[in-house]
């Protein structure tokens, strides 16, 4: 099942720069949340210190507090945190030198899960979930990186999803993919929401308009708005999301 | 009308440029038929399978100083090729920006740079003197000490071209630092290291200068690691300069051998490695 966030006057920086100027922020659990604002916002920053990411980069400093269900994931070693916050980049990532059915399994095998009957189910699982079954079933032994990009991107989301994290992070999940593509990714996201909590990145305001029950809107690292998605595309509180939304800026 | 010209100018620069490859092409090619028409004569299966004869006596081979060869250079991959994989993970993946990784970087290219018979000169010193006696393990450990900055510049290349996206999608798994880099990172530039692996092989097999005073070259059957023993590039010099036209034809002889090694091994680095059958 997924999992409650809440987050609290987090601060982020890269090298000397300031990127989140202290969020607050509560994400309700099985719900699709959306983080929109123009570039450089912080949105990304914003997701990548919920699964620790961001630390993992040379200069970089995080304050503040965030909460799994109410426990400090601060408390966690990333590595064990990263296995329940899963992400999905902006770019499709498969493992080069791993056939499909090896990139789906990557994450259980290399935290060394042996059995070959598990690993198998858990495959299929994840795959099917992932809306790629029927595409590479024949196929599992081929290179990751011989399927299409939207391919690529599904392949990537059923490996986010093979280790059962509970929520699940999106990082412009299809922003590189045509729409067809894009239009699968969507489906599967609101699908996905019965079971993990899913928190995605979006330049496309349609997008988080389509598939977001909650929006929170970010400019120069700070929370704006956050609300129930029809809220903040109606009746924007706040005159800076009003004018994002209308197009004045961004 | 300044199209005519500019054809012109096209034309003749194709021409230089063509001139100047096919002079590039003269040593290259000389020096390959040149070794191949005067060691082919002098190459037999005896060559390969006996002992070296007496002073100026015609026939026996460099059965031992081929053997000899393989042996050092398999004692130096033994040591270059992991600490140069190893160092090379160190300064990509855990300290890439510090001072301390600049001066290994500093010092690797420095090594690359010196010339192998100092490194001969080093070793004859800290080891052959010590140990009281010219040895394989001299040499291989010499050869090793030129092969370890050419792994390490190779191998930082090509994890450097292993995308940082890469890294991340495998601690996003909640997989560990040192396991993404060993199953993730590693068979990714696995290729690229293979290759490069290879040429630091070829390049070591026909090192000279280095052996001459800690391997010695022998003209039997080295007993052990622990004795002189032979090595092609020593036999090719020793023959060479020698009086003897029997021993010389054979310094022709071992120079092909070497060659066709290298050559192999180049070979060898630009297929095997070059696509995974999937």
């Amino acid at each position: 099942m997924g999992q409650s966030l809440s987050i609290h006057n987090l601060e982020a920086w890269y090298g000397s720069n300031k990127i989140l100027k202290g969020i607050n922020m509560e994400i309700r659990p099985n719900q699709v949340t959306a983080i929109i604002g123009p570039s450089g916002c912080g949105k990304s920053t914003f997701v990548r210190c919920i699964n620790r990411m961001h630390e993992t980069l040379p200069r970089t400093r995080v304050r503040g507090e965030i909460s799994l269900d109410g426990r400090s994931i601060y408390d966690l070693n990333p590595v064990a945190l990263r296995k329940t916050v899963g992400m999905v980049f902006q770019k499709a990532n498969p493992f080069p030198s791993m056939s499909i059915y090896d990139n789906v399994v990557a994450g259980l095998r290399l935290n060394g899960m042996k059995n070959k009957q598990e690993l198998k189910a858990s495959a299929e699982k994840s795959l099917r979930m992932a809306a790629l079954w029927d595409e590479v079933k024949d196929r599992l032994n081929y290179s990751g990186m011989s399927l299409s990009g939207g391919q690529q991107q599904r392949l990537c989301i059923a490996r986010a999803l093979a280790v059962e994290p509970s929520v699940l992070l999106m990082d412009e999940p299809a922003s590189a993919l045509d729409p067809i593509a894009t239009t699968h990714i969507e489906e599967l996201i609101r699908s996905l929401k019965e079971i993990y909590t899913i928190i995605i990145v979006t330049h496309n305001m349609q997008q988080a308009a389509r598939i977001a029950d909650s929006t929170a809107f970010f400019l120069s690292g700070e929370l704006v708005e956050h609300g129930p998605t029809s809220e903040i595309f109606t009746n924007p509180h706040d005159k800076r999301t009003e004018d994002y939304i209308t197009g004045r800026f961004g | 009308m300044n199209d005519r010209l500019r054809r012109y100018r096209n034309e003749m620069m194709m021409g230089i440029f063509t001139v100047a490859t096919l002079l590039a092409l003269i040593p290259l090619f000389g020096v390959l038929g040149y070794v191949v028409t005067n060691g082919l004569s002098a190459l037999n299966l005896e060559f390969f399978m006996n002992l070296p004869k007496g002073m100026g006596t015609p026939g026996g081979g460099m059965a031992n100083s081929i053997v000899g060869t393989l042996i050092m250079v398999l004692i130096a991959s033994l040591i270059g090729i992991p600490v140069g994989i190893l160092t090379a993970i160190y300064l990509t993946e855990y300290d890439s920006a510090s001072w301390f990784s600049m001066g290994v970087r500093f010092a690797t290219d420095v090594l690359t740079g010196i010339p192998s018979i100092i490194v001969g000169i080093v070793i004859y010193s800290s080891v052959v003197l010590k140990m009281g006696h010219f040895s394989a393990l001299a040499g291989g450990l010499s050869l090793s000490i030129i092969m370890i900055p050419l792994m390490i510049r190779s191998t930082e290349e090509m994890l450097k071209l292993v995308p940082h996206s890469i890294r991340e999608a495998g601690y996003a798994l909640g997989i560990s630092k040192g396991t993404t880099i060993i199953k993730i990172v590693l068979p990714t530039a696995a290729k690229g290291i293979m290759t490069g692996a290879m040429l630091a092989v070829a390049r070591v097999s026909g090192e000279t200068a280095p052996l001459l005073f800690t391997a010695l070259g022998n003209q039997y059957w080295a007993r052990s690691l622990n004795e002189p023993i032979a090595a092609l590039p020593v036999q090719i010099y020793q023959y060479a300069t020698s009086p003897y036209k029997a021993w010389q034809q054979q310094a022709w002889a071992g120079s092909l051998v070497l060659i066709s090694l290298v050559v192999l091994l180049n070979l060898i680095a630009r297929c095997a490695f070059r696509s995974r059958s999937n």
